[in-house]
């Protein structure tokens, strides 16, 4: 039940047991894949590459089983939209590590958007569940054998994929947006087209409905008897 | 007398002999907003299921839209408990992105804060187990303390909670001498409160009896759940994103990493315990570092980055690049050279993870948070299979599930 206390004298020593590097990882995949694997890149010395989608689990796999890979730790999972990509629009991107040999790759799938099924990797990693319900609930990608792929941070009931590029952020500059919405100021002449009940010309001045309370310039005179009670 | 019933119970709830209870997303046991429908055969529970997303803020979906400078605040929010840590992780994925060098000053300067962050978020963990296991008194000691780390934030940027702290290069502005009194305060005073609060748990029969054997995992279900951080020391795996992958100049600093055996509550608390004399070490470490420090070094609280760090203001009034830098910055008119980078930091929780791409424009293409909360917080259900209901809600409390980080 005592703690231990793993003594590393200095940080950089213990990094320099690290001995599998990127060009024997790289030499591992293309011996066991061919030229399925491409794309090898190393940005910020993280190697990179790209596998066909239906490949996904079979390259998992062997980075997990492999005994010199030993990539058992699944960092991070999630999905980029791409809306140019023919075909490529969607890129799931896995972040892995190797603990014992403390080296991390990335490694991505692309696939359509008009059919975005992936294979899960829930089978390999436990972590993967949420975070492949995330990447589903906000790219839809749809892993296939996923155990319960439902969203998980937005509401049942969202019928489109928020991160998707089609759904650009609110630009400051678009003019539907006017402060007669949020009870300020006077509606724009394009909003008094909805079911407004009295039609006035949109530079009309809003009359206030006689005793209305809470209008400005009026003040409120309150009951009398409100105040003698407290 | 009509028979109709105004009350629609649900098929099968009559016969069935287990209860249901929904612990959260309001409960004061979760600390926080986020649900557990929890299936109860007496005390023991049968099934958990988590419920997420009830403060989920599209933080990758605004930081698409947003000058970098402007994505810190957003980082704040994440794990409030320790916010600089974010803030400080933020600024070095875009520093790695735009492939900055810092000065040794500025990373000694960022290990202080985030080492003050890290002891602010495990004090706040433990003493809540404490509280959770019925305790209370530890949780009024140390708050005095969190308070002194806040008021340290306070000289340094000015705001506490959500801190917003420092910039992409460094800091806005260097320690004031009452930001170094109130550390030097801090460093003299804190062991003694922490030797204090250590006296009122860890050898407290009554605590070990409710935390011993409470929730425990194994270093291999924790890895295969993604868990980083104390969790996952606690169950025995010594994986510290601090020693592995050192970012802030770490690798300049001794320190240990506590590690546990059975991944139960008492060991989750033992090792954030053990985390902050460690943390306590890196900050005396980097207090000398810098007191060391002579000449031109010993100023310097931000590296040369005149696109992405904002300019003296009296250098705005009064010189003309000065004032186009400045323009440049607030307007988020500076491009971001594309690229794709993932940087980690040692979160309170664990491994937080920021993943940016840049095409070349001025916001992120994309920007992914790796929040180590949510990803083990799915674990809760096989932690508390069996277990009882109330050594369900110290699992919850001493895995410190933070809503602002699972939701994101």
């Amino acid at each position: 039940m005592a703690i231990a206390i793993k003594n590393y004298s200095r940080a950089t020593e213990y990094n320099n047991i690290m001995a599998l590097t990127n060009e024997t990882i790289k030499e591992r995949l293309i011996a066991k894949f061919a030229d399925q694997l491409s794309h090898f890149e190393e940005p910020y010395g993280l190697l990179t590459f790209e596998a066909p989608k239906e490949l996904n689990l079979k390259v998992l796999q062997f980075l997990f089983d492999d005994e010199e890979l030993r990539f058992r730790f699944l960092t991070d999972l999630t999905a980029v939209h791409y809306p140019g990509g023919v075909g490529r629009e969607l890129a799931v991107v896995y972040h892995l590590h190797n603990l014992v040999d403390n080296i991390r790759l990335r490694f991505k799938v692309f696939t359509s958007i008009g059919q975005p099924d992936v294979f899960t990797a829930t089978q390999l990693y436990s972590s993967a569940n949420w975070m492949e319900r995330e990447t589903y609930d906000f790219f839809g990608v749809n892993f296939v054998g996923h155990p319960n792929l439902k969203r998980i941070l937005n509401v049942d009931e969202m019928d489109y994929f928020p991160m998707r590029k089609e759904y650009p952020m609110e630009d400051q500059t678009r003019v539907d947006k006017d402060d007669a919405m949020f009870g300020r100021g006077d509606l724009p002449a394009a909003a008094s087209t909805g079911p407004v009940e009295t039609p006035r010309a949109a530079n009309e001045p809003r009359t206030p409905a006689s005793g209305t309370p809470g209008e400005p310039g009026q003040k409120q005179d309150w009951p009398s008897d409100t105040t003698k009670i407290s | 007398m009509s028979t109709e019933h105004h009350i629609k119970l649900p098929e099968g709830s009559i016969e069935k002999t287990t209860t249901t209870l929904n612990l959260g997303p309001t409960h004061p046991a979760t600390h926080g907003v986020f649900q557990n429908i929890v299936e109860l055969d007496g005390e023991r529970i049968v099934s958990a299921e988590q419920t997420v997303g009830y403060i989920h803020r599209a933080f990758e979906k605004i930081a698409e839209r947003r000058p970098l400078y402007q994505i810190t605040t957003l980082t704040d929010r994440l794990n409030y408990c320790s916010s600089p840590i974010n803030n400080m992780g933020w600024h070095m994925t875009v520093e790695k992105l735009l492939g900055l060098k810092l000065p040794k000053r500025v990373d000694y300067l960022r290990v202080i804060i985030m080492e003050l962050a890290r002891i602010s978020d495990h004090l706040i963990c433990n003493s809540v187990v404490g509280v959770d296991s019925g305790a209370f008194t530890g949780f009024l000691y140390v708050m005095q303390y969190r308070e002194l780390i806040y008021e340290i934030y306070e000289e340094i940027c000015g705001s506490r909670l959500t801190t917003n702290m420092g910039r992409i290069g460094g800091f806005e502005r260097n320690f004031s001498n009452a930001a170094w009194e109130k550390l030097e305060k801090f460093m003299a005073e804190y062991p003694a409160v922490l030797k204090e609060f250590e006296n009122l748990f860890t050898r407290n029969r009554i605590f070990m009896e409710r935390t011993i054997g409470a929730g425990p995992i194994s270093g291999d279900r924790a890895l295969n759940y993604g868990f980083t951080g104390p969790n996952l020391r606690a169950a025995g795996v010594d994986y510290d994103v601090r020693v592995h992958s050192p970012y802030s100049s770490y690798e300049d600093f001794d320190f240990e990493i506590p590690v546990g055996s059975t991944g139960d509550c008492y060991d989750r608390f033992l090792v954030r315990e053990g985390e902050m004399w460690q943390s306590m070490r890196i900050i005396e470490q980097a207090y000398r570092k810098i007191q060391d420090m002579k000449g031109a070094d010993a100023d310097v609280y931000h590296a040369d980055a005149p696109e992405y760090y904002l300019p003296k203001k009296e250098d705005v009034y009064t010189k003309m690049e000065a004032l186009i830098w400045h323009f440049k910055i607030v307007m988020g008119e500076t491009q971001i050279p594309p690229g794709e980078v993932y940087h980690s930091v040692e979160g309170g929780n664990g491994e937080l993870g920021f993943y940016l791409i840049s095409d070349g424009g001025r916001n992120p293409y994309r920007l992914h948070f790796r929040r180590p909360c949510f990803i083990y917080y799915q674990a809760y259900s096989e932690l508390t299979q069996g277990a009882m209901l109330s050594d369900a809600i110290i699992v919850m409390s001493s895995l410190n599930l933070i809503a602002g980080e699972m939701d994101a």
